[in-house]
């Protein structure tokens, strides 16, 4: 091409910003204002959610201020990731644009494999868990074959197969019903009782802030290095000690009570596992693609097939895994282990955690942020002492506002030309 | 497979070859018998009416459809494209009509979507500065290449689409309507770019309906009608030759309209002194 490249030679100018149409913010007030276009436009992000639990735990502190205790908030994250795990795996499928109904059924069918393997059998407690994982892992590919081979909606299909699985799962529970694991054995302890180190605690919390620091400065200094535009070292330096402080001081608060259960320990380094897959591999930028636009992903030579697979399996493992620490949370698989809410709290916490159902948006932080609204909407509710009936509608008429928001978020940004 | 895609490709050597291909959705044949060459070097354009094929052809040659028969010859080689990513590695790349981006994602991402740098720690910065230097190669107009790719006007998003196509350095690169959506400029700067592609020795196949466009840089001219070969024709090939060959007859409404211009100026030019 003749003309020549607008690479701009002046070096005041970055490469991407020789386009005078573009807007760009600078500084703290810049980023405020962006911020602002942002949600404006419906990219609302986490926003709605951190809204919400404003909201809920202003309104549950107000009617009972055990609400806030320490005791309780420690209780809340116990009881957080177990639901929490399950809801990481339907994030996963969420991504593609897909559906799993059944992973309460397989949450439940994986205790009750936990429990009649180890009880039961004898087998070492490692080993059924990895049964229960293997078999949760089977049932997410026999749903990506009939999706993928015989093109059956994930909608039907996880629908029979949380009937099946819930058949399996009586089935081996046998006419006991219920089998009891040993309290005092370490899976049981790690469900009810072991929390970290006050400085385990305290240091692991600092981690997410230096992590962010090293690689935001390697990242600016490999910008500037090749004449790209880089985000201002000042705002960098301002979110990490922010970020850093806030998380010191829920440490510092939830250790005057137990202290940071180790369980929910799992269930974040899970999330931050996931969401570096989701952002920062091939394969989550695959997932990304799938859920956006699948017959493109195909012509860009993305082998669509396995990427589904790879959703229906990772959401049927996490259901898997989420299933067995329940059995560990409340000592026991029982026949009403994954019945009830759950399957409904998991897909509930993606997706009021900000995960499109439309496929295609989503972050593995949304199963976090969501099943801490939903807990807290639980726990605020059995501190009231209110029954089960009224707990069933809230939750409710809290995912149906989600979804609505989700909806109307997505009209916005279409309307503002952003995806 | 190695040695058909190792190697640079010399002057005029045939990279790609079709013979009687065939395709059939149900009871309606879109293609028959359809042979095809394309040189490297080379801009054959692909011209023909609503519904005579072209779309269908290229989207076997990309690997989307399978032929229902026939063959296809890439360098020399008799190969089958199961899929769009084996069409891909041979080095045949191709940009739709409907530029299949995914709008979630942004510039970058989609110019590397199923080959990103570095998998299991993606190279942002290394790919950005490559989408940038490629978008510039094409003076694209692109505000910021991390802005999703909803956020673009149709024009735009072709830019995106034809950047993409090379960054695989394919050897042959397939154009379905790449400037229908686009300005009298961005229009011009395509078809410096296809002219460019041809001198860097790769072989191009462009479906246009704009006879002007697939003048100004087709070598050959190959007409389909009706799913069948309807001719080839050199670029100096009169447009009443060329619409006959697309309408499938030497009277029709275009030869009419042309016939009377003609007439009309003759008879101006008799008339002057």
């Amino acid at each position: 091409m003749s003309s020549e490249p607008k690479q701009d030679t002046s070096a005041s100018t970055a490469l991407d910003r020789s386009d005078v149409r573009v807007k760009h913010q600078a500084g703290v007030g810049g980023a405020i204002s962006a911020f602002f276009d942002r949600v404006r436009s419906g990219d609302l992000g986490s926003l709605p959610v951190i809204v919400g639990l404003v909201i809920i735990w202003s309104v549950f502190t107000a009617l009972n201020p055990v609400f806030v205790s320490s005791s309780n908030l420690v209780n809340l994250l116990f009881d957080c990731s177990t639901v929490g795990v399950i809801a990481l795996g339907i994030v996963c499928v969420l991504m593609v644009g897909e559906i799993d109904l059944s992973v309460g059924s397989i949450s439940g069918f994986a205790s009750a494999m936990v429990g009649t393997l180890w009880v039961n059998q004898g087998w070492p407690v490692a080993l059924a868990i990895v049964a229960a994982l293997a078999v949760g892992g089977f049932i997410g590919a026999l749903y990506a074959l009939l999706f993928n081979r015989l093109g059956m909606p994930s909608f039907v299909s996880t629908l029979a197969g949380l009937l099946a699985v819930l058949g399996l799962q009586l089935y081996i529970l046998g006419s006991t019903g219920s089998i009891n694991l040993p309290y005092g054995s370490n899976l049981v302890n790690f469900g009810q009782l072991l929390v970290m180190p006050d400085w385990l605690s305290y240091a692991l919390a600092a981690v997410p802030g230096i992590v962010m620091l090293i690689t935001g400065l390697r990242t600016v200094s490999r910008r500037r290095a090749v004449n790209l535009s880089a985000p201002s070292v000042g705002g960098l330096i301002v979110r990490v000690a922010a970020l850093t402080i806030l998380l010191e001081l829920i440490v510092g608060y939830l250790n005057q009570a137990r202290g940071i259960p180790w369980m929910f320990g799992l269930f974040v380094g899970l999330v931050v596992a996931m969401n570096y897959a989701l952002t920062r591999t091939q394969w989550g930028r695959s997932m990304t693609a799938v859920g956006g636009n699948r017959e493109a992903a195909r012509r860009a030579g993305i082998k669509v097939r396995s990427i589904y697979l790879s959703a229906f399996v990772m959401c049927s493992m996490f259901a898997a895994l989420g299933g067995v620490l329940s059995a560990a949370r409340l000592a026991s698989a029982s026949q009403q282990a994954g019945t009830g809410d759950v399957n409904l709290n998991a897909i509930a916490a993606a997706v009021i955690g900000g995960t499109s159902l439309f496929g295609g948006r989503g972050s593995a932080y949304s199963a976090l942020l969501g099943i801490i609204v939903i807990q807290s909407i639980a726990s605020g509710l059995t501190l009231l002492d209110l029954s089960s009936s009224l707990r069933y509608m809230i939750t409710g008429a809290v995912l149906a506002i989600a979804v609505i928001v989700d909806s109307l978020a997505r009209r916005s940004r279409v309307s503002h030309g952003r995806a | 497979m190695s040695d058909i895609s190792d190697g640079p490709v010399s002057a005029g050597e045939l990279v790609l070859s079709l013979r009687g291909i065939s395709k059939n959705f149900g009871a309606v044949s879109a293609l028959t018998d359809i042979d095809l060459d394309v040189h490297a070097g080379e801009v054959v354009a692909l011209v023909g009416d609503n519904g005579a094929g072209k779309s269908t052809l290229v989207k076997i040659l990309a690997g989307v459809h399978q032929p229902s028969s026939g063959t296809i010859d890439f360098r020399g080689k008799q190969v089958t494209m199961p899929d769009p990513s084996a069409a891909l590695t041979l080095g045949i790349a191709t940009v739709f009509q409907d530029l299949a981006l995914c709008e979630n994602l942004d510039v970058v991402a989609n110019i590397f979507l199923g080959k990103e740098l570095n998998p299991l720690r993606l190279d942002e910065v290394a790919m950005e500065i490559r989408a940038w230097t490629l978008l510039n190669e094409l003076s694209a107009r692109i505000p910021s290449v991390r802005e999703a790719v909803a956020s673009l006007s149709g024009g735009q998003r072709q830019t995106v689409a034809i950047a993409r196509s090379l960054l695989l350095d394919p050897k042959v690169i397939l154009l379905d309507e790449p400037t229908a959506a686009l300005g009298v400029a961005q229009t011009a700067e395509v078809l410096n770019l296809i002219d460019r592609v041809r001198e860097r020795g790769l072989g191009v196949l462009m479906i246009s309906h704009n006879m002007e466009d697939v003048r100004a840089v087709a070598d050959r001219i190959v007409v389909l009608r009706l799913g069948r070969n309807n001719g080839v024709f050199e670029p100096d090939a009169s447009n009443q030759e060329l619409v006959s060959a697309i309408t499938g007859a030497a009277n029709n409404a275009v030869s009419r309209r042309a016939e009377r211009r003609k007439a009309a100026q003759a008879q101006s030019q008799e008339q002057r002194p």
